[in-house]
């Protein structure tokens, strides 16, 4: 036998590990690559070389290991085998391993029927996701594991892939959450994705290995893992040679392979060349001339500055508090530059604010006084309270209001920031619609910042770099999880850091284009494009949209500012009499403190943050409703929402049944269906009983079970209910599958979606508490009476319930649905009617019966009612629209209800609609395209919102008041 | 009650007219070579100027992004992607030319593919009709007339593509002589094509068996490989475009793939209408009609198995009452949205026809493959314990070494147990 060599290359780091004939390790390493990945390989090879030459025996693993085990023609060895085969060998009494990587997290077990896991696609990112978090709080990841044994409470945080996690993550920060907190949380969310992600029904249980470099080094990670999993000290097992395992593995499995001698193995991989698989673009710019002459003609739209050491007289303040960055501007009353500053946020926006406005009480010497201020962006409430502004705008009034000062014409907006993208299309002087991107393709922005200090690079020295690259890649476009390893692969194919610059630049401009604006061609943009954001700052980003739209746009020079900047033309165009902005005194006086707290206003229980301000003021943040702000509610009386389901809930009795206790989930089919089949039930003197409120807690209590992590939000919390009703002792659990919906008459064919339709099949076959006795799920079409009570009556044939009774019972159960919709549309009728007469806008707020469920809608009601709208339902208003027909395939009951509301709204001129979406349904890819469609040949707003298990309503509210604005600008219009 | 009426939201579009037979080049998407060889030149036989798509460049996804919703699934992707690459590329006459999609009219979103595509045509060549072919009367106005004649020819070609994908995935991985595999597909394809210029194509028992000769003909090693079945979403389970060429793939990594048959996917959509009647009481001339239709096709079926059977050097095709009988062990045949429980079948039916190892392919997010395809794996599981099954998304954006480094996972485990058994015996 000789020596063996094994060499792990992830997807951040390389791992090399030599062993002798006797299987004693001489030699071990573990370095980060920085996408070098041949050169790094080489010279860890080198040292190995140095202390022990001679014959090897070498296979090569790791995500990244593939491409260059095919070019050199070294062995490869699959990495979660390799790790197999390491863990035969020193610990044959585990059970399961978990190894977390840069991006991939795997979990093996090894008793009780092999099996190894990878993650999906989507749930990338584990190593990569801890790095971009800690950047996030801007702090290493040393110090984030510190400071994580530190928390005192975990925050739940989306754990299904980074970009989810992020959006989480931010609002917390903004709230002033302390980074111990978040710290624990974000390894929370880590475990919790392993577990529920990986694991899918699985329990991990007995002795567990944990592996991989995050394990390895993180406490933090460590302790949320055995907290988690139920471990002790002896069943949670973490190797020294963690970070190295898998190299190991790879030397171990090497044994088959035929020995050579290092030299040739270190040549054969200097003599590798990379591949031809790279996809490329055209380069930016041609030469340094036609560099010049763009920098330029954007040059000539930048705005006049003034000196503030020697300015006196009045000037306006214009502050935007971004979800990464903080932007501040001062200008005089003829829109010259006072002072500016843009900087990330780095945790904390509201001292950023504080400092720098102190900054500008000191450079003005007392020359200078404020007239007016106002705050927007997702910290506005929080520095409105602060600074005590005069004012708090919605972003896209801001942005507006700056890109007309560049081009009174403008026609397009489009903004890139850190985190979001917002287009806006102007038409006749107002906003006629808003584009935001969904949660899904954030962080586009601040991806190439996070990429470009992975890379060890400024990041204006990174973007730079890009513009003349010769082959800019292609990355794709969906999100920043698929495009940070789209760049891996680049890298690995042997991409230079210019080409994957550019690419990076296009990838995001692509993004913007077809994902967020959905242009079929560039056409449909405007003539007038304004860009702005702090990421058009970058000139390749801003040639990239040039060159894909093929039109020549306006950047002025503030781009990064344009907020703060619309904010400050607000202030001045708005403000009458003394401005409420603090002063110097009142600054030097400035102090604050925060404090996380439940609020216990109902049964929520939302996390809120509590900021007290030395004066005695308090700014809450977290809260759902304004009761947890220490605000009276506002009435419910005109929230079909609120009505709904209160009256769901009564369409149960309740009492106790001679026959037993049935449980009924609410969720997907049941929040439609459930007076039907509460009223079969009773009938039958059956107990129905209910599973417990939908909430993040309850989703966490079936996740384990979750087999695809993919599905909406609203599938996944259906494995919490079932849970939940296990607990209950219930006699079993009913949940039909219906491929067909009841017939409304008003579309082609009447099906459900297909998850809808058989979840019961998931949920029966993952979990594994489900059996045959306890879980009754009958294939049945409610449209047709016969088969029904046939199909009923064998599903029950153990209670000894007779046809007749089975059909009594349906046809109770039938009276009771009909009631309760009889009831919602008089609701609603009553609603609209009261609207009317008190001269509210109303919104029917369309998704679908179980975007009913408080943890589904996030409480968009509740907040569209706090905005002085009323909010009805799609299935409250459908029947007073017209039938209609469509370009697509009209089959679906519920979404059939969508496209008649849409046209109900379209024929009422104070009725709105925003349309719910929940993240992952395949079906409302086709329904969102025919609502706007008939929205917009109306010439109606539409708006859409994409909800997921995300807990964050700050980009919602903008949506929403953007919209708001807009009526009520629209409104303006008409009347004079 | 009051009337209530309804309001027309519709936008015109080209429709296909049976007239454009004689003017209009179709193209078809590329989706299962085998057979849509085969289909291409008996349509052309028949008076149509068919072209079977096999653009398959990067910019064909780069056109398909630009053009379908984010979240539709990867499939309509692809094929809209094909279209629009095609008729960029100056080959065609915009305005003599139509597309032509398939259209099952079941609870799945790919239903909607033809309006999906008619608007992504409408933004760059508005002329361009798109042809529906289904059987479930939609799309009445733009469909493709399937005559009698035209119906049966598709019928048998759709065996004989069956029996050749079958024999030369079985064959091919252990060709002694390299090509000669390659070369008896292509002389069996020509030879097939040309039966149905006259109604020799109807000569079922003496083609079927001509295949299965001229495959057992080839010189094979008796190495033994590593098994893997592909089952999944009906395009990315056997389009090249949408699976990055998971054939070959597998070939290049020497296992042998096992792709199940076309028909299988044709009696499956029959019995769902055959079960709808079972089930709630859908029972009339359209559910006798797929009935007697099914004894037809099963029984052809039947036979092409006892061709194999009496043949001896392959293993059979699927029977589909066993299909239907291994779906029952797994999960109800009521899933009857996209493929539904034919998945749960399959994958049932290969672990008892002895291969071990299973892609389960499925775009991103696909609805009915949550359910019937990774919601299955645990029922898999505990029923056949060994059974070795990974499931891959497919997504513009998901990269080819992702999906290759779970696959090689699931080959690794394969190769392992297959030198255990060797091993063992």
């Amino acid at each position: 036998m000789s020596k063996l060599l094994g060499i792990d290359v992830g997807s951040t780091t390389v791992k090399v590990v030599a062993i002798d004939e006797n299987g004693k390790i001489l030699y071990k390493s573990y370095v980060r690559h920085f996408a070098k990945v041949k050169e790094t390989v080489l010279s860890e090879l080198k040292n190995v070389l140095n202390g022990h030459g001679g014959d090897f025996s070498a296979s090569i693993t790791g995500s990244a290991g593939l491409g260059l085990s095919q070019r050199s023609g070294i062995a490869f060895v699959q990495e979660v085998q390799a790790a197999y085969t390491a863990i035969r060998k020193f610990y044959p009494d585990a059970d399961a391993a978990v190894e977390l990587g840069g991006e991939d997290a795997k979990i093996i077990f090894v008793t009780g029927g092999t099996e190894q896991r990878m993650n999906g696609s989507c749930a990338g990112g584990t190593g990569a996701f801890i790095d971009q978090m800690a950047t996030l709080l801007n702090v290493t990841v040393q110090e984030m594991d510190e400071l994580s044994l530190k928390a005192e409470r975990v925050y739940p945080i989306a754990s299904r892939c980074g970009v989810f996690a992020k959006s989480d993550i931010q609002p917390l920060i903004n709230q002033g959450a302390s980074k111990a907190d978040i710290s624990a949380s974000i390894f929370q969310a880590v475990v919790d994705q392993t577990v529920s992600g990986l694991a899918q029904g699985r329990r991990i249980k007995g002795k567990v290995l944990f592996l991989g470099g995050p394990l390895h080094f993180l406490k933090g990670l460590k302790k949320a893992f055995k907290t988690t999993l139920k471990l002790d000290d002896e069943h949670a097992i973490f190797p020294d040679d963690a970070p190295c395992f898998m190299a190991i593995g790879a030397a171990l499995h090497s044994v088959t392979v035929q020995s050579r001698n290092l030299e040739e193995i270190i040549a054969a991989i200097e003599n590798s060349t990379g591949s031809e698989e790279i996809i490329t673009g055209e380069p930016l710019f041609k030469d340094k001339e036609e560099y010049t002459a763009f920098v330029a003609r954007h040059r000539a739209t930048d705005l006049k500055f003034c000196e503030i050491q020697t300015y006196e007289g009045g000037a306006y303040l214009g502050i935007d508090s971004g979800s990464t960055t903080t932007k501040l501007i001062l200008i005089t009353p003829d829109c010259r530059i006072l002072y500016s500053h843009y900087q990330s946020n780095n945790g904390q926006p509201l001292d950023i604010v504080i400092e720098k406005i102190k900054e500008i009480y000191t450079l003005s010497e007392g020359r200078i006084k404020i007239l007016g201020s106002a705050v927007t962006g997702y910290g506005e409430d929080l520095i409105k309270s602060a600074i005590k502004a005069d004012f708090g705008i919605v972003e896209t009034v801001a942005h507006f209001k700056a890109a007309l000062h560049f081009n009174p014409k403008v026609d397009f907006i489009i903004d890139i920031g850190g985190q979001d993208i917002k287009c806006f299309k102007i038409k006749n002087g107002a906003i006629d619609s808003i584009m935001l991107n969904e949660a899904c393709s954030s962080g586009c922005g601040s991806f190439i910042q996070t990429f470009a200090k992975a890379m060890g690079m400024e990041i204006d020295k990174f973007s730079m770099c890009g513009l003349y690259a010769k082959h800019p890649v292609e990355l794709g476009s969906r999100c920043t999880v698929f495009m940070n390893s789209a760049v891996k692969q680049a890298q690995k194919e042997g991409a230079t850091v210019e080409d994957i610059s550019a690419g990076l630049s296009s990838s995001i401009v692509k993004n913007a284009i077809y994902k967020v604006i959905r242009a079929a061609s560039a056409d449909e943009l405007g003539e007038n494009i304004v860009v702005q954001g702090g990421t058009f700052l970058n000139d390749a980003v801003l040639r990239s949209f040039e060159k894909e739209t093929g039109k020549q746009v306006i950047r002025p020079g503030i781009a990064g500012l344009m907020g703060a900047f619309g904010a400050a033309l607000y202030a001045k165009e708005n403000v009458s009499g003394e401005s409420s902005t603090i002063n110097e005194e009142g600054l030097k006086a400035f102090a604050y403190s925060s404090k996380s707290t439940n609020c216990h206003g109902c049964t929520s229980n939302c996390n809120v943050n509590i900021i007290t301000f030395a004066d005695g003021s308090r700014y809450i943040s977290g809260n759902k409703c304004e009761k947890g702000a220490g605000l009276k509610p506002v009435s419910d009386s005109l929230d079909l929402y609120a009505f709904r389901q209160k009256r769901l809930l009564e369409s149960v009795d309740g009492v106790k049944g001679r026959r037993g206790k049935v449980g009924l989930p609410l969720q997907l089919v049941m929040y439609e269906q459930l007076p039907l089949w509460a009223g079969f039930f009773e009938s039958l003197d059956f107990e129905v009983v209910l599973s417990e409120k939908s909430s993040r807690k309850l989703y966490f209590l079936g996740q384990h079970t979750v087999a695809s992590d993919t599905a909406c939000y609203p599938a996944k919390l259906m494995h919490g209910h079932i849970e939940s009703l296990l607990d209950r002792g219930v006699d079993f659990i009913f949940l039909p599958c219906e491929s067909y919906n009841i017939d409304e008459h008003c579309s082609v064919n009447h099906y459900n979606c297909p998850v809808v339709a058989y979840y019961s099949e998931l949920l029966k076959a993952n979990n594994e508490r489900l059996t045959d006795e306890n879980f009754i799920m009958p294939y049945i079409d409610l449209n047709d009476e016969k088969s029904a009570v046939l199909k009923l009556h064998t599903v029950f044939k153990r209670f000894g319930i007779g046809k007749s009774q089975i059909k009594k019972a349906l046809n109770a159960g039938f009276e009771r649905l009909r009631a309760y919709h009889i009831d919602v549309r008089n609701k609603a009728d009553e609603i609209l009617t009261a609207a009317e007469k008190q001269g509210k806008q109303a919104v029917v707020l369309a998704g679908r019966p179980y975007h009913l469920d408080p943890e589904i809608n996030h409480g968009i009601n509740k907040l569209l009612t706090s905005l002085g709208f009323a909010v009805l339902s799609e299935d409250g208003v459908y029947e007073r629209g017209d039938r209609v027909k469509v370009n697509v395939l009209n089959q679906w009951t519920y979404h059939a209800r969508l496209y008649r509301a849409a046209d109900f709204v379209c024929k009422n001129d104070n009725v709105n609609l925003v349309q719910l979406v929940s993240f992952g349904c395949g079906i409302d890819a086709i329904t969102t395209d025919e609502v706007r469609l008939i929205m917009e040949k109306n010439g109606k707003l539409y708006t859409q919102i994409k909800i997921d298990e995300i807990n964050n309503l700050g980009v919602v509210k903008i949506r929403l008041r953007s919209m708001l604005a807009a009526i009520e600008e629209g409104k303006r219009r008409k009347n004079g | 009650m009051e009337e209530v009426k309804t309001v027309d939201y519709t936008e015109n579009y080209p429709k296909w007219k049976d007239e454009y037979k004689s003017t209009h080049k179709i193209l078809v998407p590329d989706m299962l070579p085998w057979h849509f060889a085969i289909i291409e030149e008996l349509l052309k036989q028949d008076g149509y100027d068919v072209e079977i798509l096999k653009n398959d460049s990067r910019a064909v996804i780069d056109e398909g992004l630009k053009h379908v919703h984010n979240d539709t699934c990867y499939p309509c992707l692809c094929v809209v992607g094909q279209y629009i690459d095609a008729l960029k590329s100056g080959k065609y006459d915009p305005d003599k030319t139509a597309v032509l999609i398939t259209q099952s009219g079941g609870g799945c979103r790919a239903s909607n593919y033809i309006p999906l595509i008619r608007k992504a045509l409408k933004a760059e060549f508005p002329n361009v009709p798109v042809i529906s072919v289904n059987f479930s009367g939609l799309e009445k106005d733009s469909s493709f007339k399937v005559g009698l004649k035209l119906m049966l020819k598709l019928v048998y070609a759709i065996f004989y593509g069956d029996t050749l994908m079958w024999c030369y995935n079985q064959t091919k991985p252990y060709e002694e002589d390299a090509g000669a595999c390659d070369f008896v597909r292509d002389s069996l394809v020509a030879e097939i094509t040309e039966s149905f210029k006259t109604s020799a194509y109807k000569k079922f028992a003496k083609i079927n068996k001509s295949i299965i000769t001229a495959f057992a003909a080839v010189k094979r090693s008796r190495e033994k490989k590593v098994k893997v079945g592909i089952v999944g979403e009906i395009y990315v389970k056997y389009a090249y475009l949408g699976n990055n060429n998971l054939e070959k793939f597998l070939l290049s990594e020497d296992c042998e793939p096992v792709v199940p048959a076309l028909m299988d996917f044709v009696l499956y959509c029959i019995v769902n209408n055959i079960n709808d009647g079972y089930f709630y009481g859908k029972k009339g001339l359209f559910w006798n009609a797929n009935k007697i239709l099914y004894k037809i096709l099963h029984k052809k079926q039947k036979k092409i198995i006892s061709y194999f059977e009496k043949d001896g050097n392959f293993e059979p095709i699927h029977d589909f009452e066993h299909l239907r009988r291994c779906a029952d062990k797994v999960l109800n045949q009521g899933v009857k949205m996209g493929e539904g429980w034919l998945i749960g079948a399959e994958m049932a039916a290969l672990a008892e026809t002895g291969v071990g190892n299973i892609v389960c392919a499925q775009p991103f997010g696909c609805l009915p493959n949550h359910i019937a395809g990774k919601g299955v794996v645990r029922t898999l599981k505990t029923q056949y314990k060994d059974e070795n099954i990974v499931a891959v998304d497919y997504d513009p954006s998901a990269t080819k070494v992702n999906q290759e480094n779970r696959i090689k996972l699931m080959l690794a485990t394969a190769r392992e147990t297959l030198a255990g058994n060797d091993s063992d015996s």
